[in-house]
């Protein structure tokens, strides 16, 4: 299970740091090959790091993807780590030219931990800053709003860090919650007949009960905006600290609940890694599948939720028709039909029902027709091009700049996806497309999404016509449940099947940055082990995260019915969200 | 429709017809019929505005969508707009965040209205026993019925509102209305919706004595729930 120490060669540019930084401030750290590069910054030198890591051709890392913050109290550290530096902010980072994940690392001390704020950098970390300020106490010098942002303003303390209570609440009251930047500002004499503050949402149909957006009209067009989020922050990251690794699944359903499989198999997949352990081809095989049926049934809710809208009620009735047909082959190979909970690490938890390929052919068919009647009603519909066309444009360099991934970032003509471009699970082995359009507004997003769900049902095919047979879920009894007849027969399977429940699985020490392809875009999985039974720390990096982040700059100069169109198109899911 | 079998409100403590309006049920024989048939009306013409804020929102949108379509059960017109509904349907994780909008809803719908807790993390907090989710949705706004499953299915959803329906018909939510006594009944199989007590206090911080405030009906005292209740079985018999 032990991974070796890949040299820090690996990372092309390593001469280039040396010669940038030679008095060491920035050098490169040791990592296993199954984790992801990590350069290490000291906080001073953190931004001219980060500048270093943009800018420079060899580089290029252009797109910040997630900020992890750790608190070190409880884990004992490697022989580096010195004793007063209590947190560590890991700035993840992909380069869209050279397709090449890293990690920058910068130690912090225990008491008043500070940096400079990468925003300038990185526009993407804006909103992950106030996130780490929020639930870590982490301050970022010259942020220019460093306010909480996932709990209420009436909350006390830091939640994520070690000496927090997990089940401390603070009760929020009318004030606490309304007062943001925007809604607090008085009118100014001069402005009140020109413009006014609009609040949409959290409980608006069309924020789908967990958004808020604070709007400065004139009249009908959108002079400025905020948005805010955290209504539905449920403390999955806390959670996951107090539970083992196979307990942590069910949570992981409850991310993005419109394509629960996807996160469930992204995180045992991450733990897989960790683990060192390879799961059988079937139930690779079925993953690919079932979370292939998982971004269909994503894409349908995010377009029929969108016409719902924009005021079109019927496509919502097509596109939900495919998705209980494809509920109930999520049911008969799991029992449940939203959360599914079906992964586990080392494979599933059960085979597929032995009708399972027909049972794909079928399902492939009529979900093949349901997508023709949805493309019928909308492609070339004309209110629906004029509500979509040229709204919400995001450019290229915009998308990169605000951290897109997925569907939002392939619609403003950036390629990346993981499936293709860091292929897992089998997808190398599979011929399938990657649309990409470079228009960037409503309607490209919608045509990418389109185009989406019949590269799935491609990959399907492909998957089913050859899904191989033998056990789905791997043979190493210490990390997987041994069976029942081993159980009860054998000295060592009750001992490994006792160790497995009452001690969960051991993980070794460590870290790791995992990723997958979710329904919204690149779904990674930071996990940190201290070799215990439980995840030290999870931190998920939702894919809707930056798309809400940047919905208040994208809106800026619409008008507010285009607003609404666009947060349908970028699919902000809030359990994902708000985690 | 079998209504001959639902008793007749008791007239000392029968509802108001409408806000505004005094029973008069007891005065002669015509208006308890009166009152029959206004239960019988509200029962088969619910309005939910959904409160839906996670994976329960998306059981519900399949509970309204063609395959389901809770249409049937007369619950048809789905509002979200609080003023134009009267029975709210809280489905998914409520957090501290939005509870004061739960209940700045809730206050705006009009009478008579009721609530339906859709799934164990509007019920109980579920398995999030977190510092920013509240425990059970009764911290904030009464509930008539709980419905369990993390997320139930549309036919547990369908079963709660039935169940809904047959004590709307009754009277029975009406009467403990008045007498200010509340008695919630549950759905599905969940253990742990069977051992919440009907008004939990939430965990409150040390040194944040001011909260949310309870609902009326939060300090109802025991011994007039159970002379209600007395009263209740007493008319029947």
């Amino acid at each position: 299970m032990s991974a070796t120490l890949s040299a820090s060669s690996d990372v092309s540019f390593a001469p280039l740091i040396e010669r940038k930084f030679p008095d060491g401030s920035v050098h490169l750290e040791r990592r296993p090959a199954s984790d992801v590069p990590t350069v290490v910054s000291t906080p001073a030198a953190s931004v001219e790091a980060a500048r270093f890591l943009r800018d420079d051709p060899a580089a290029a890392y252009d797109l910040l993807l997630d900020l992890v913050a750790v608190d070190r109290l409880k884990l004992d550290g490697p022989p580096s780590f010195r004793g007063d530096e209590r947190f560590q902010l890991n700035a993840l980072l992909y380069s869209t030219k050279r397709n090449e994940h890293l990690r920058l690392r910068v130690a912090l001390p225990a008491s008043d931990p500070r940096l400079p704020s990468l925003i300038e950098i990185w526009p993407a970390a804006d909103w992950f800053e106030r996130e780490a300020w929020d639930l870590m106490g982490i301050r970022f010098d010259g942020h220019p709003n460093l306010a909480r942002l996932l709990t209420h303003n009436g909350f006390v303390g830091h939640a994520l860090r070690k000496d927090y209570e997990a089940g401390q609440r603070w009760l929020c009251t009318d004030e606490d919650v309304l007062q943001t930047k925007l809604a607090a500002r008085s009118d100014l004499p001069e402005d009140v007949f020109e413009t006014m503050t609009l609040n949409f949402g959290p409980s608006h149909p069309s924020t789908h009960g967990t958004l808020r957006i604070v709007l400065r009209v004139d009249g009908e067009r959108i002079v400025a905006a905020e948005s805010e989020c955290g209504y539905l922050h449920r403390c999955f990251e806390k959670m996951s600290e107090t539970h083992t690794y196979t307990q942590v699944i069910p949570y992981t359903d409850r991310l993005n609940y419109c394509s629960p499989m996807i996160n469930g198999n992204g995180y045992a997949r991450a733990v897989e890694q960790m683990l060192g352990i390879e799961i059988p081809a079937r139930a690779k095989a079925v993953r690919v599948v079932l979370s292939e049926f998982s971004r269909i049934m994503d894409h349908m809710v995010c377009i029929g939720a969108n016409l719902v809208d924009l005021g079109g009620l019927t496509t919502f009735w097509y596109s939900y028709q495919a998705r209980e047909e494809i509920y109930s082959l999520l049911e008969a190979c799991c029992g449940a039909r939203l959360t599914s909970s079906y992964a586990r690490i080392g494979g599933l938890s059960m085979d597929v029902p032995d009708n399972f390929v027909e049972w794909c052919r079928k399902l492939v068919k009529s979900v093949t027709t349901h997508i023709q009647e949805v493309d019928t009603l909308l492609t070339k519909n004309r209110i629906v091009q004029k509500r979509m066309s040229g709204t919400g444009v995001v450019t290229k360099e915009q998308a990169i700049a605000w951290g897109f991934t997925g569907p939002c970032l392939r619609a403003s003509g950036v390629g990346y996806d993981v499936r293709k471009d860091k292929p897992y699970d089998g997808y190398d082995e599979v011929d399938f497309d990657v649309p990409v359009t470079t228009a960037g507004d409503n309607y490209s997003r919608y045509l990418v999404r389109m185009e989406e769900m019949r590269q799935s049902l491609r990959i399907i095919e492909q998957v089913i016509a050859r899904l191989p047979g033998g056990p789905v879920v791997s043979d190493d009894y210490r990390v997987v449940l041994p069976p029942k007849e081993m159980v009860y027969n054998e000295m060592e399977g009750l001992i490994f099947h006792f160790k497995n429940v009452f001690e969960g699985i051991q993980v070794p020490a460590g870290e790791i940055y995992s990723y997958t392809e979710g329904a919204n875009g690149e779904l990674g999985y930071s996990i940190v082990s201290d070799g215990s039974g439980r995840p030290y720390r999870v931190k998920v990096r939702p894919p809707c995260f930056p798309l809400f982040a940047a919905f208040e700059k994208i809106i800026i100069g619409g008008m507010v019915s285009d607003a609404v169109a666009t947060l349908g198109t970028l699919n902000i899911i809030a359990g994902e969200l708000d985690r | 429709m079998n209504d001959k079998n639902v008793p007749l409100p008791v007239a000392r403590i029968a509802p108001p017809i409408a806000p505004g309006v005094p029973s008069t049920a007891g005065a002669d024989f015509l208006t308890t019929q009166l009152d029959a048939l206004v239960q019988w009306a509200q029962k088969n013409s619910l309005w939910p505005m959904p409160f839906g804020t996670a994976c329960c929102a998306i059981e519900f949108m399949s509970s309204v969508s063609s395959h389901y379509d809770l249409a049937r059960f007369g619950a048809e017109v789905v509002r979200f707009s609080p003023r134009q509904a009267d029975l709210m349907i809280i489905a998914g994780t409520i957090t501290d965040k939005q509870a004061p909008i739960l209940r700045k809803i809730y206050d705006q719908m009009p009478e008579p209205k009721w609530v339906i807790s859709m799934g164990v993390c509007a019920c109980t907090g579920g398995f999030y026993r977190a510092y920013h989710v509240v425990q059970g949705v009764d911290e904030i706004v009464p509930v008539d019925v709980y419905v369990a499953g993390c997320p139930p299915t549309p036919e547990n959803l369908i079963h709660g509102l039935i169940e809904l329906q047959k004590r709307i018909q009754s009277g029975e939510l009406a009467r403990h209305r008045e007498a200010k006594t509340y008695v919630p009944i549950r759905v599905g199989t969940d253990p742990q919706v069977e051992s919440i007590p009907a008004w939990s206090k939430s965990v409150m911080a040390p040194g944040r004595a001011h909260g949310h405030e309870f609902p009326e009906m939060a300090d109802t005292a025991e011994a007039e729930a159970a002379e209600a209740t007395k009263d209740a079985v007493g008319g029947k018999a």
